[in-house]
């Protein structure tokens, strides 16, 4: 039996491209290493594997460069599956640098938490290689493999305190909730399959056009709903904010960021390469859920009392931003100037909302406290924390001159370089509601600067060392990115999207 | 356009060199206040020292023109530059915004608001200069909207924590406001850019481009303007956070917010809405002059009936600004030279006022009108000082605030081809009726405070001794002596009360320099 298979269809090996793949290599090695050291160290030396993952993610980063550095053009393995192009070098730079701030962010947290640590980085790490993997897939099946790569250890990271019954809500509801968005968007791609006849992408976007049949539809219905889930669009949100309040806040950081980029690759990767001749369907789709998204992110997160939920509805918020030019993705040549976009807006957004997190870690482990008003007076006792906080928040904001506002810039710009009645009246809703959005990182801001201290009590706050860096990188990015744009912007301006609209 | 100039480093180090103070500043100690203060006042004057030389090296045969202009890369992905240049309209802002910052600060030595930290304050407000010099001279509609948006933060944070009792609900509704307005007039800029062919955000392709969109189109993109510009001056009926941000901001901030940042407004619909977008401009020049005259009667019954001085000056200032835009809206070259002007004067003289009326809070602790009187027994100098620049602000002749209110009026008597006459000439005799009741509410104000017995309330302690001895916080002590004039408010007033009647004596000194710039702008107006 087996003789006869090997017979009938010779099997040669795929050409595997080692340069290609060295950072998803060095990020799968130093996973084995963590998880191997870790049975060997004593309790007292787990410190040992922070600093292992933190060198890991630095280290891919290394072979990250020097693809980027390497004028090869786009590498292609396994028929064009998996792709190793400007975008995904990009994403994958973006996730590694991400990831380094949360490990940063997370070492003193997991030190003082009495649970286990080894388990914490290998989780990590693995979710981080399958984002990693997640930006060269072109292919459904790997796309979805890299999707439950991803988010299969984040769901474990977000029930990590697992004496902690809001931990373990956070975990079991963000689990539920994305196995179902699993299982919609898996229907919808093996309706996709089932009408072309191809995971490929790029076979699939040569095969879908012109008329739609009903079939289709349902068929690019559910994957954008399944990707909506991911990257908690509205009305699919509902997840987020128990998620991020009940997990550690390291892990929120992680989910906000990195996880919900994943979650906009992913949409960009189908939407761009597979069906861009489904754009009937989608755009409309996508406007909706764009305008839904900011909009009652922004509403509900005026509401919050609480500085992680609050920054849950900011982050569904900042989702519908992101969203936004994707509505009009397929309208003229606007296609570039909205993968641009969204890029763009995933880098600022990154360095912001780490930053962000970086503050709150640092200020409740004085305050002990996650409401908003355990701000109070922050800028008169931590006038260094105060005021990178509210770099960070005016960033948010999108307030010139800080990160945030070319990536609402360059979402504008896309949105009416698209120049239909569709465009102009999603730029009118968006720019409203970016102003909404500084009612409540406004709030913040007052508490910090223009209120009592809670309890008087204005002993100076001791930041560790690890965040302090982590605080250094965020803001001098979000510095620099918001006063030389031209840097975000040049990253965001890839100049091939393998198959993709405008590309 | 031509480099008329080679030195063109004067603009960006005029414009940046608060932010190197700023950086030092970082470095000191919070309780060093004395260095604080010193260094943010240095970094000031040195800032105005790169102000001189500008105004020295400024070619005034060639007002017309940009100078000084640099040209270099920023964002060329978007095809935004940082392009800077500065004309005879911007010239006597940019300078203005300078000087007050100087002066400010040297207020500030001795009158750093509650709860103190000069530290703090003082940084924001050298931030805020460099947000408004630059806006002033950029010529980039991206870059004038990052410096644009660059003094929200500071003037939020300004207000909010160093302002009165409202002061955080104040220090929202101002953000709030301008943020709204500014978003539509992003929305605005890059509809703007997409209709031009997306070449080019810089000011001169666009003005040169921008006439040739369909003028339905043209009507739309300047609403995002307007709405972002109207916010801002602010006109009838967007005017109202102004009254609580004034009311509620400490003096310092009051001065800078009146004496600068209301010109951002007024300069933006002169640099780039109107000629920009000539079609649309003379569309909505109507309804502008229309927004201005109500403006006008508004805030001068607003002022009638406040009983608080701060609230009634920032009353009178939206009557002032709808001098301002009503000149504007005329199109015409008359009407844009008395906008310029007007702007000018309308900052020297209640940024004045809103000095003094920081330091009658700080000797009486009360602005209420009808708990004032007497102030010329028993401060004379500050009184007389009082009655000088209200008398300026109502526009007496010989003043600076006459020659901005005067030609508006007339200006409006024959505006631009293409606007109608009729309502015009109804919108300039409702502008005349406004400067009567600019008398009315300015000597009743005067009345009231300066004349007559001093209050009991305070007459007990009243003496006249002008040395200087500070104020500084106000914390209602009864037996606290009540003193005239001290020296920093002197240092900080004369330079303004000699530009006050400098600019009323020989407001040619400022109209030579403003006029050929205003020229280029109407050129396309037949006005």
């Amino acid at each position: 039996m087996l003789s006869s298979l090997l017979a009938a269809t010779p099997w040669t090996s795929p050409v595997v491209d080692y340069h290609g793949l060295a950072p998803e290599i060095v990020v799968a090695l130093g996973l084995c290493v963590v998880l191997l050291v870790d049975l060997f160290l004593a309790e007292r030396s787990k410190w040992l594997l922070a600093s292992l993952t933190g060198f890991t993610l630095l280290g891919a980063f290394i072979p990250v460069l020097t693809l980027a550095l390497d004028d090869g053009g786009v590498r292609a393995m396994f028929d064009g599956r998996y792709v190793i192009d400007d975008f995904s070098l990009i994403l994958k730079g973006l996730f590694l640098l991400a990831g380094y701030v949360v490990v940063l962010l997370s070492t003193t947290y997991i030190e003082e938490g009495e649970y286990y640590q080894g388990e914490y980085w290998v989780l990590m790490l693995s979710s981080i290689l399958g984002m990693m993997m997640m930006t060269s897939s072109r292919d459904l099946v790997s796309v979805f493999v890299a999707l439950e790569f991803l988010s299969i250890p984040a769901y474990m990271l977000a029930a990590w305190r697992k004496r902690d019954a809001k931990s373990n809500e956070a975990g079991v509801k963000y689990f539920l909730l994305g196995v179902f968005a699993s299982a919609v968007m898996l229907y919808g791609m093996s309706l996709l399959y089932g009408v072309t006849n191809s995971t490929l992408l790029t076979d699939i976007g040569a095969s879908i056009s012109g008329e739609l049949t009903a079939v289709r539809v349902l068929a690019i219905v559910f994957v954008v709903v399944g990707f909506a889930f991911k990257v908690s669009a509205v009305p699919f949100h509902t997840w987020a904010p128990d998620t991020y309040e009940g997990a550690p806040t390291p892990v929120t950081a992680f989910l906000s960021v990195a996880s919900k980029a994943a979650g906009f690759v992913a949409l960009v990767t189908v939407l761009y390469v597979a069906v861009p001749g489904g754009s009937d369907v989608w755009q409309p789709l996508v406007w909706v859920l764009a305008v839904l998204t900011m909009t009652v992110g922004n509403v509900l997160a005026l509401r919050q009392t609480n500085i992680v939920r609050m920054l849950a509805y900011s982050s569904i918020s900042q989702g519908g931003f992101i969203l936004m030019p994707l509505a009009v993705a397929a309208e003229g040549g606007a296609g570039d100037a909205v993968l641009r976009s969204v890029v763009t807006y995933l880098i600022v957004y990154a360095a912001t909302n780490l930053g962000t997190f970086a503050v709150i870690l640092a200020v409740s482990r004085k305050t002990r406290s996650g409401e908003i008003s355990s701000f109070g007076g922050l800028f008169s006792y931590a006038p260094g924390l105060g005021v990178v906080m509210t770099i960070f928040l005016g960033s948010l904001a999108g307030i010139p001159p800080l990160g945030g506002w070319i990536g609402k810039f360059s979402a504008f710009q896309a949105v009416l370089e698209a120049g239909t009645g569709w465009a102009y009246a999603i730029a009118v809703i968006g720019a409203v509601n970016s102003v909404v959005a500084f009612g409540y990182y406004g709030n913040v801001m007052r508490e910090i600067w223009m209120r009592p201290v809670p309890d008087g009590d204005t002993t100076p706050i001791r930041t560790p060392a690890p965040l302090v860096l982590a605080l250094s990188i965020t803001t001098l990015s979000t510095l620099a990115l918001g006063v030389l744009p031209g840097v975000a912007l040049h990253f965001g301006d890839l100049a091939t999207f393998a198959g993709a609209i405008g590309g | 356009m031509d480099q008329l100039r080679d030195a063109n480093w004067v603009l960006s180090v005029g414009t940046f060199l608060p932010l190197a103070g700023v950086l030092v500043m970082l470095f000191i100690p919070k309780a060093e206040e004395q260095l604080n203060k010193a260094v943010a006042l240095l970094t000031a004057l040195a800032t105005l020292a790169v102000g001189v030389y500008t105004l020295t090296q400024f070619d005034y045969d060639q007002a017309g023109k940009m100078q000084f202009v640099a040209e270099t890369n920023w964002i060329s992905v978007i095809k935004s530059t940082y392009y800077i240049g500065l004309d005879g309209i911007s010239l006597p802002l940019y300078f203005l915004s300078m000087v007050i910052t100087v002066l400010v600060m040297i207020y500030s030595w001795n009158h750093i608001p509650s709860p103190g930290n000069p530290k703090a304050f003082l940084i924001l407000m050298l931030v805020l200069q460099t947000g408004m010099a630059g806006t002033f001279i950029a010529q980039d509609l991206i870059l004038f909207f990052v410096f644009f948006e660059l003094v929200l933060l500071p003037m939020y944070f300004m207000i909010g924590v160093w302002g009165g009792e409202n002061r955080q609900y104040a220090s929202l509704k101002f953000f709030l406001y301008t943020m709204f307005g500014s978003a539509l007039m992003l929305v605005a800029f890059l509809a703007l850019f997409f209709k031009t062919g997306a070449e080019s955000f810089a000011s001169p392709y666009l003005v040169e481009n921008g006439g040739a969109i369909a003028k339905n189109t043209q009507v739309w993109i300047f609403a995002g303007m307007f709405i972002g510009f109207a916010v801002k001056v602010p006109m009838f009926p967007f005017h109202t956070w102004l009254p609580d941000a004034h009311t509620q901001a400490p003096t310092q901030g009051s001065v800078i917010l009146a004496a600068i940042l209301l010109k951002l407004g007024t300069y933006g619909f002169m640099r780039i809405a109107i000629p920009i977008l000539p079609d649309a401009a003379v569309e909505w020049a109507p309804w502008i002059g229309l927004l201005a005259v109500i403006g006008i009667i508004y805030g001068a019954l607003g002022c009638l009936a406040q009983s608080d001085m701060k609230r009634l000056i920032a009353f009178s200032s939206v009557a002032h600004m709808g001098f301002v835009m009503l000149g504007i809206s005329t199109l015409t070259s008359f009407g844009m030279n008395a906008a310029v002007f007007g702007m000018v004067a309308h900052g020297l003289i209640t940024g004045m006022l809103f000095f003094i009326a920081g330091s009658v809070k700080d000797r009486y602790h009360t602005l209420e009108i009808a708990r004032l009187s007497g102030m010329l027994k028993q401060v004379p100098k500050l009184g007389w000082i009082l009655g000088f620049c209200a008398m300026a602000s109502l526009g007496l002749p010989g003043l600076a605030g006459f020659w901005g209110e005067f030609p508006a009026i007339l200006s409006a008597y024959n505006p631009a081809d293409g606007l109608s006459e009729e309502i015009f000439r109804v919108y300039m005799v409702i502008a005349a009726l406004g400067t009567v009741f600019a008398a009315a509410y300015l000597l009743w104000l005067y009345q009231r405070t300066a004349f007559g017995e001093p209050n009991p309330e305070f007459a007990s302690h009243a003496d006249g001794h002008g040395d200087g001895h500070g104020h500084g916080h106000g914390h209602g002590d009864d037996h606290e002596e009540i003193r005239d004039v001290n020296i920093f408010e002197w240092i900080a007033w004369t330079p303004l009360l000699i530009a006050i009647v400098l600019f009323g004596v020989l407001p040619n000194l400022m109209f030579k320099i403003i006029d050929p710039a205003v020229a280029t702008i109407v050129s396309g107006f037949g006005g």
